[in-house]
C-alpha cells in the first residue's frame, strides 16, 4: 500500500519541519519523535520516505555508493552503472539481531561455494539514506551500543567470523517512541540532531479533518494520492532548491554569538548542541528562501535542536521544550 | 473482574448486544475489513472461547508469546538445508496475510508486540485475534498492540448456556452468524461512502469519551462501514454507528461523558473550604502537599545493594544469570548436544563451512559434511530488570507530619532509579485500603505526577499496603523482573487487613505479611517517616530482613519552607 502523502498530514508542524530540515541537510543528524500513541509518528516517517528526492547511486551497490570508485571491493560488482534510486529508508525492527544490523558471513556462499563472503546488514543498506527505529526507547541495549558507535563514526566495522570489513554507514537516524514506556539513554539522545514532541490534536475540527483525510485515503486511494501529489512535489522541489541555496547562505558573526550564548545559558553538554543548532537554523533559512541567517531562524529551531540536550533533571516536570523556550526568551529577547 | 466497562446503560448510546454477540460480530467485521486490525478476547480457555474460535477461519495461524523471529519472518530451514546441501529458506508466518491467533497474549513480550504492531501497521491484510487469559486486571496485552486492535471483548462472564440460548438478534439488530460458523467473508467489496457529518459525529464521541488516540475514531468508522456491508446495505445507518462505537470506543474510554452539566462534583468546594481553614490549622481530610526534598543519603540504593551483597544475595540492577534458554545472546561455544542445550545452527554451519571442500574430497560424498566437533551451542545472558515498588503511607498522621518529606524522599530515590534504568511502581495506602497508583513503568515523569497528586488523610492500613506491594512483586517476578519494595510510613498501623480500626490487630497483620514477604525472598527497605524512630517499625524491618532507615529530621529552615509551600505562600 502506498504511504500516506506527507503534505496531507494535518498539523504536527514541528515534526514535519524537523523532518524536512534533515532532508535538506543530512548532517544535522536525525530526528527523534516522542509522543502518545496514535499521533501519526509512524505515518509521518513513512510518508517522508516517499517524499524524498531520489539519489544517484551505482546499481546493485550494497552501500549505495555515489561513484564507481567508492564501491567496496567485497561487493564484487562487475558493471558499475549509475542509476537513480529512491532514497533508502530502512526499518530497524526491535528484535533485530546483531548479525542482521551489522552484516555477517554470507552463509549461502559459505555453504554452497565454500567461499568467505560478507553479507551486508541493515547499516549498509541505510547508507546515504534514513534508518528508522520505531519504539526506539525499547531497543535492546547491545543494539543501541552498536548504533551509537556507527552513528558517530559514519563507518561500520565488522570484525567477526574471520571477516574484517569496513564500509561507510552514514545515515539519518529517525526514532520514534512513546515516553510513557521508558526513556532513552542520554548517549543515544545526543546522537539525534533534532527532537520533537507530538501530541494528539485537541481541537475537534482538527481531529475531524485527520479522520476525514485518512478515510478518503483508504476509500479512494488513487484520487486522494492524485489530489496531494502536486503538494508533495512542491515540497520536494523546495527541498532540492534549499539544498542548493544552503551553500550560498550567509552566516553573520552575530548569529554565531547568539547560538553560543544560547547554548551556554542552557548548559547543554558538549559542543554538539551549537553545531546542530547552527546547521538546523541554516537549513531552515534555506527552506524559507532567505539569504542570510538571522535571529528569527535560530529562535524557531532552538527548541527542536536543544530540548533533548539539556542536562537531564529526571524530576523536572516542565519538558525540555519549555525550558529552551524560556531561555530563548531571556537570551535572544 | 469488571464486566467490560463502559457499554451497557452507562454510555450515551444503548446497545443490546451481550458480549457473546459482540464477539461474533467483531469476528465477522474483521473478516470483512482486515484493516480493523484485530480483536482482544479476554477469557479463560474453556468451552465458550472454543465455541467462539470455531467461527474463526480454520486456516488461521496460531502463534504463541515465545515464538522466534525466524518463525515469524522466515529464516533458514535447517532440515532441508542439511539434506540438500544448499540453503533453503523457510517462509515466515508474516509472509502470507491472514488471521493470526495469539494465545496467552498477556504474556507476549515487548519485542513480539512490536513486531506484530509493525505487521499490522503495514496494513497488508494481517489480523490478530489476541486471546488474553490474564487473571488479574493488570495482566493484559501489551498496550502498544492493543491500541492497534479495533475490538476488545470480555467473555469472562459468559457461560456456555448463555450462548446456546442466544436469541438470533433482537429487533433492529444485525443477525449474528449461527454457531459453528457458516459465515463467508465478502472481501473485495467497495466500502460504503460516509457522509462527512458522521465522521464529525464519531470524532466528537471519541473525544467526549476522553480518547486521545486518533486510531479509535478511525476504527469506529471502519467498523461502521464493515457493518453496513455485513447487512448488505450501501449506506451507513445510525445503528451501524452506535454498534461500531460501542465495539471500538467503549473499552478505550477514559471518562464517561456527562450529558448533565449540573450536579457539581463534591470534592472541589470541599477543597476550597479546606484551604480557607488551613490557616487555623484544622485537620484537613484531603491534604495536597507539594513535595519537598528530604535529607536522605544520596546513594541509598547503592547502599541497599551493597548490604544485600554482603548477605550473599547479590541484587544490584537485578540478577544476571547465564542460561541457554533466553536473554541476550552471548557468542556460542563449542559443545555437546546434551541436557537441553540449543544448537546454534548458524554458528555450527559457519564452523563447518570452510572444511566442506576438504571433507568432500576426503570422503568422495556430496552434500553437507558436519562433524560433531563443529557443533556450537547457544548461550544467553539475561539481566532481569529491577522493579522498585514504592509503598507510601498517605494516612492522616503521615499527611500532617511528613508526607511532603516522604514525597521528597521518593523523588530522591526516583532520581537514583532513573540512573539505573529501574522500573518503578507506586502503591499508596490510606483510609481503609491500599491503591496501586502507578503500575510498573520506566516513566519518571508519570511517577512524579502521580506522586504529586497523592492526597493525604485517613487511617494507616499498613498491612493492606504491604499486601498490594506483595501482589505487584509477585507479578513482577513472574514477568522476570527483580522486585524491591520500599515502604515509607510512620509505622502507626491502626487499620487491620479486614478494614476495622484495631491497632493491635493491625500490627499483627503487618507482621504476618512481613513474614510472607520474607518467605518469598522479596527485598525490601523500610523508611520511617515518623517524627521519631518507631520501634515497631524497626521490628517490622527485622522481620522483613530489610534495611531500616529513620528519615532524618529536616532542619527548621526546610520545614518552614515546606509549610510555606503547603499553604501556597
Amino acid at each position: 500500500m502506498t504511504p500516506f502523502p506527507f503534505s496531507a498530514i494535518v498539523g504536527q508542524d514541528e515534526m514535519k519541519r524537523a523532518m524536512i530540515l534533515t532532508a535538506i541537510d543530512g548532517s544535522i543528524g536525525g530526528v527523534l519523535v516522542f509522543g502518545d500513541r496514535g499521533t501519526g509518528k509512524s505515518t509521518a516517517v513513512r510518508a517522508l520516505a516517499a517524499l524524498l528526492p531520489p539519489i544517484k547511486a551505482i546499481k546493485n551497490c550494497p552501500v549505495n555508493s555515489a561513484k564507481a570508485a567508492e564501491v567496496p571491493g567485497w561487493a564484487n560488482l562487475k558493471t558499475k552503472r549509475v542509476h537513480e534510486t529512491p532514497t533508502p529508508v530502512v526499518d530497524l525492527p526491535l528484535g533485530a539481531t546483531e548479525d542482521r544490523v551489522t552484516g555477517a558471513l554470507d552463509i549461502e556462499k559459505a555453504l554452497t561455494k565454500g567461499e568467505k563472503a560478507f553479507q551486508p546488514g541493515l547499516l549498509a543498506k541505510a547508507n546515504r539514506g534514513y534508518l528508522y527505529i520505531d519504539e526506539v526507547n525499547l531497543l535492546e541495549d547491545h543494539i543501541v551500543d552498536l548504533l551509537l558507535d556507527v552513528a558517530q563514526s559514519g563507518e561500520n566495522v565488522v570484525e567477526r567470523e574471520g571477516l574484517s570489513i569496513r564500509h561507510p554507514a552514514r545515515f539519518v537516524l529517525v526514532g520514534s517512541g512513546n515516553p510513557e514506556e521508558g526513556e532513552l539513554r542520554p548517549q543515544l539522545l545526543d546522537r539525534f540532531g533534532l527532537s520533537v514532541e507530538v501530541t494528539s490534536p485537541k481541537e475537534i475540527d482538527t481531529r475531524v479533518e485527520v479522520i476525514k483525510r485518512r478515510d478518503a485515503f483508504e476509500n479512494d486511494n488513487a484520487a486522494f494520492m492524485l489530489r496531494w501529489q502536486a503538494e508533495d512535489a512542491a515540497i520536494r522541489d523546495r527541498i532540492l532548491k534549499a539544498r542548493k541555496s544552503l551553500t550560498k547562505l550567509k552566516t553573520p558573526e552575530k548569529t554565531l554569538t547568539d547560538v553560543a550564548e544560547l547554548c551556554l545559558a542552557l548548559g547543554s553538554d558538549g559542543l554538539r548542541g551549537e553545531l546542530t543548532l547552527l546547521k538546523a537554523a541554516r537549513a531552515y533559512a534555506a527552506w524559507r528562501d532567505d539569504t542570510a541567517l538571522t535571529r528569527a531562524h535560530i529562535r524557531d529551531v532552538a527548541p527542536m535542536a536543544l530540548r533533548h540536550r539539556l542536562r537531564r533533571d529526571p524530576l523536572d516536570e516542565a519538558g525540555g521544550g519549555t525550558r529552551v523556550a524560556r531561555t530563548v526568551e531571556d537570551v535572544l529577547g | 473482574m469488571k464486566r467490560a466497562a463502559g457499554h451497557g446503560l452507562r454510555g450515551p448510546w444503548k446497545t443490546f448486544l451481550d458480549s457473546w454477540q459482540q464477539a461474533t460480530l467483531a469476528l465477522q467485521l474483521l473478516a470483512i475489513d482486515p484493516g480493523l486490525g484485530g480483536v482482544t478476547i479476554r477469557a479463560r480457555s474453556g468451552p465458550v472461547r472454543d465455541a467462539l474460535l470455531k467461527q474463526v477461519d480454520p486456516d488461521a495461524k496460531r502463534i504463541h508469546p515465545a515464538i522466534s523471529d525466524e518463525a515469524l519472518f522466515g529464516g533458514l530451514d535447517l532440515s532441508a538445508t542439511l539434506t540438500t546441501g544448499h540453503l533453503v529458506q523457510e517462509q515466515g508466518l508474516l509472509a502470507t496475510p491472514g488471521p493470526m491467533i495469539l494465545a496467552m497474549a498477556e504474556r507476549a513480550p515487548v519485542r513480539l508486540a512490536a513486531h506484530l504492531a509493525v505487521a499490522l501497521d503495514k496494513n497488508t491484510g494481517h489480523t490478530l485475534i489476541a486471546l488474553d487469559e490474564g487473571a488479574e486486571p493488570d495482566e493484559m496485552l501489551d498496550p502498544k498492540l492493543a491500541e492497534r486492535l479495533a475490538f476488545h471483548i470480555d467473555l469472562s462472564d459468559i457461560a456456555l448456556r448463555d450462548i446456546s440460548t442466544e436469541p438470533p438478534g433482537k429487533a433492529g439488530q444485525p443477525p449474528t452468524a449461527p454457531m459453528g460458523g457458516g459465515f463467508t467473508p465478502t472481501r473485495g467489496r467497495a466500502l460504503p461512502s460516509v457522509p462527512p457529518d458522521i465522521i464529525d459525529q464519531i470524532t466528537r464521541i471519541a473525544s467526549d469519551l476522553g480518547i486521545d488516540s486518533l486510531r479509535a475514531p478511525l476504527f469506529a468508522l471502519r467498523a461502521a462501514k464493515a457493518q453496513a456491508i455485513l447487512n448488505d446495505r450501501d449506506h451507513i445507518t445510525t445503528e451501524d454507528i452506535e454498534t461500531a462505537c460501542a465495539l471500538t470506543l467503549a473499552h478505550r474510554a477514559t471518562r464517561i461523558p456527562e450529558p448533565q452539566p449540573q450536579e457539581p462534583e463534591a470534592p472541589p468546594p470541599e477543597q476550597t473550604e479546606n484551604q480557607n481553614t488551613e490557616d487555623t490549622l484544622d485537620l484537613p481530610d484531603e491534604l495536597l502537599l507539594d513535595a519537598v526534598r528530604a535529607l536522605l543519603p544520596d546513594n541509598l540504593l547503592d547502599r541497599l545493594a551493597a548490604q544485600k551483597a554482603r548477605q550473599g544475595r547479590g541484587n544490584g540492577t537485578g540478577a544476571a544469570r547465564k542460561g541457554n534458554r533466553r536473554g541476550r545472546p552471548l557468542p556460542s561455544r563449542a559443545g555437546k548436544l546434551s541436557d537441553g542445550a540449543r544448537i546454534d545452527i548458524i554458528g555450527t554451519l559457519r564452523t563447518a563451512a570452510p572444511w566442506q571442500t576438504i571433507r568432500r574430497n576426503a570422503t568422495g560424498r556430496d552434500g553437507l559434511h558436519i562433524r560433531p566437533s563443529d557443533f556450537r551451542i547457544k548461550r544467553f545472558e539475561e539481566k532481569s530488570d529491577r522493579l522498585l515498588i514504592f509503598t507510601v503511607d498517605a494516612s492522616g498522621s503521615a499527611a500532617l507530619t511528613r508526607l511532603a518529606e516522604a514525597k521528597g524522599a521518593v523523588e530522591l530515590l526516583l532520581a537514583q532509579a532513573y540512573a539505573r534504568r529501574d522500573h518503578v511502581a507506586l502503591v499508596a495506602f490510606r483510609g481503609t485500603e491500599a491503591e496501586l497508583l502507578l503500575p510498573p513503568t520506566r516513566s519518571l515523569v508519570q511517577t512524579k505526577r502521580r506522586l504529586a497528586g497523592l492526597p493525604g488523610g485517613g487511617g494507616t492500613p499498613l498491612a493492606a499496603g504491604m499486601v498490594a506491594a506483595f501482589e505487584q512483586a509477585t507479578h513482577a517476578t513472574r514477568k522476570g523482573l527483580t522486585p524491591t519494595i520500599a515502604i515509607l510510613t510512620d509505622g502507626r498501623a491502626n487499620i487491620a487487613l479486614d478494614g476495622t480500626a484495631d491497632r493491635k490487630q493491625a500490627a499483627t497483620d503487618a507482621q504476618q505479611i512481613a513474614k510472607v514477604l520474607r518467605a518469598h525472598g522479596i527485598d525490601a527497605i523500610v523508611i520511617d517517616t515518623g517524627n521519631r524512630p518507631e520501634p515497631a517499625l524497626r521490628n517490622l524491618a527485622q522481620t522483613l530482613d530489610a534495611a531500616y532507615l529513620p528519615l532524618p529530621r529536616a532542619d527548621a529552615h526546610r520545614l518552614s519552607q515546606s509549610v510555606a509551600t503547603a499553604l501556597g505562600d
